[in-house]
């Protein structure tokens, strides 16, 4: 399938790739979760993110749809976006495609994801494109509860036994770099700016890094002191991780397209 | 005298009649260390009570009213939950039901059914 090269297009996809990867690693846990009620939890969040994806997803598609001549291309499906796009051409950040880790690594990836995305739809709500805004007000309601959820861990495990702490620490230290990512601006983002379409991100920056500094002194843990930082998935370009998980993700549709059940 | 009389502390109806008499370490190693079971109850929306829901583990209210949020509401079953450790829930003696509530049975000036409503107030 041509990559589309249309702004839009690409900025929709890129938050429909984020909510899908980070629904997938989610989704891991179920079944594994360390106790049941938090293995239901964070599923729930799984599926909260792959519901968004969805709408993203759709969005997406209509567009791509508009604007090419389907006697050349057939016609995109959300379906399609998802299982059968190349690794390249997925827009989501590194963060949301790191491994799951343990306990701590997934509350903290959550933590660092939900505040961004609580502070982001908030912006979003305001976009002049109406089905963007849309979804923004509809995913707002449940990102709030994944913030909660996910800062209240971080400060339980933090203010905790010496071993959750030193867990949290590790991940901490191990998730860091990959955080500024999520309030770098994309050239498709910023292309979306003057039309007031997109979110600029520059806005949401000192507000994610307030939450994220209250939420790690009440967890008793330090800021990190890690100034590297690793970008490049908003551009297509991964770690080894998205091929691993999309050949799995995408094996069934690409070996038996338009399987059914 | 002393036999009817026994004095009792919170959590410690039945099996767990000597929680208070322990240290609280040796009460977690005796919980094995899990987290407190804390009982669920939830509102619908067209109720007027919370009814019981069921019971989940949690480590603190906070947490407790998100895993009631998480494992009993996903079918919009309510819109308002309440959490209470289960040992802080006492329960009548199923054993001692006959003393506790037969002696109603038989007292039905008790009800207010004798007298007649007014037409007016008959859809009250």
């Amino acid at each position: 399938m041509k990559p589309s090269t249309d702004s839009l297009v690409l900025y929709t996809l890129h938050l429909a790739d984020n909510a899908l990867m980070l629904g997938q690693r989610n989704a891991e846990w179920t079944g594994h979760g360390p106790v049941l009620e938090q293995d239901i939890a964070i599923s729930n969040i799984a599926l909260d993110l792959i519901g968004q994806a969805r709408n993203f997803y759709q969005y997406a598609a209509k567009q791509i749809n508009l604007s090419t001549d389907q006697s050349i291309n057939p016609a995109v499906t959300e379906d399609s976006l998802a299982y059968l796009r190349n690794e390249h051409d997925f827009m989501n950040c590194l963060l949301v495609e790191l491994p799951k880790g343990d306990w701590a690594v997934t509350v903290l990836r959550q933590f660092f994801f939900s505040t961004y995305q609580f502070y982001f739809y908030g912006q979003l709500i305001n976009s002049k494109d109406s089905t963007l805004s849309a979804v923004a007000e509809k995913s707002l309601k449940e990102v709030t509860y994944h913030l909660r959820w996910s800062a209240e861990w971080v400060v339980r495990l933090g203010d905790g036994t010496m071993e959750s702490q030193q867990r949290i620490s590790n991940a901490l230290n191990d998730l860091w770099p990959y955080t500024a990512e999520l309030t770098t601006l994309a050239d498709y983002e910023e292309a979306l700016l003057k039309e007031r379409i997109a979110v600029d991100l520059n806005s949401i920056q000192p507000l994610w890094r307030n939450k994220i500094d209250e939420i790690l002194a009440t967890a008793t843990l330090p800021t990190p002191k890690n100034l590297e930082t690793r970008t490049g998935g908003k551009q297509g370009k991964h770690t080894n991780q998205l091929a691993i998980i999309l050949k799995e993700m995408q094996y069934l549709q690409r070996t038996h397209p338009g399987a059914i059940w | 005298m002393n036999k009817l009389v026994k004095k009792f502390y919170y959590g410690d109806y039945g099996d767990k009649e000597n929680a208070a008499s322990l240290p609280p370490d040796a009460l977690a190693a005796a919980n094995g260390n899990s987290w407190p079971l804390w009982e669920v109850f939830i509102r619908s929306k067209q109720g007027l009570d919370h009814k019981h829901a069921g019971s989940l583990h949690a480590a603190d209210a906070q947490m407790a009213i998100e895993n009631a949020r998480d494992v009993y509401t996903r079918r919009q079953e309510g819109i308002s939950l309440w959490v209470v450790e289960s040992k802080y829930i006492h329960a009548s003696n199923p054993a001692e039901a006959g003393s506790l509530y037969d002696p109603a049975n038989d007292k039905v000036y008790r009800h207010p059914t004798f007298y007649d409503l007014p037409n007016e107030l008959k859809h009250m």
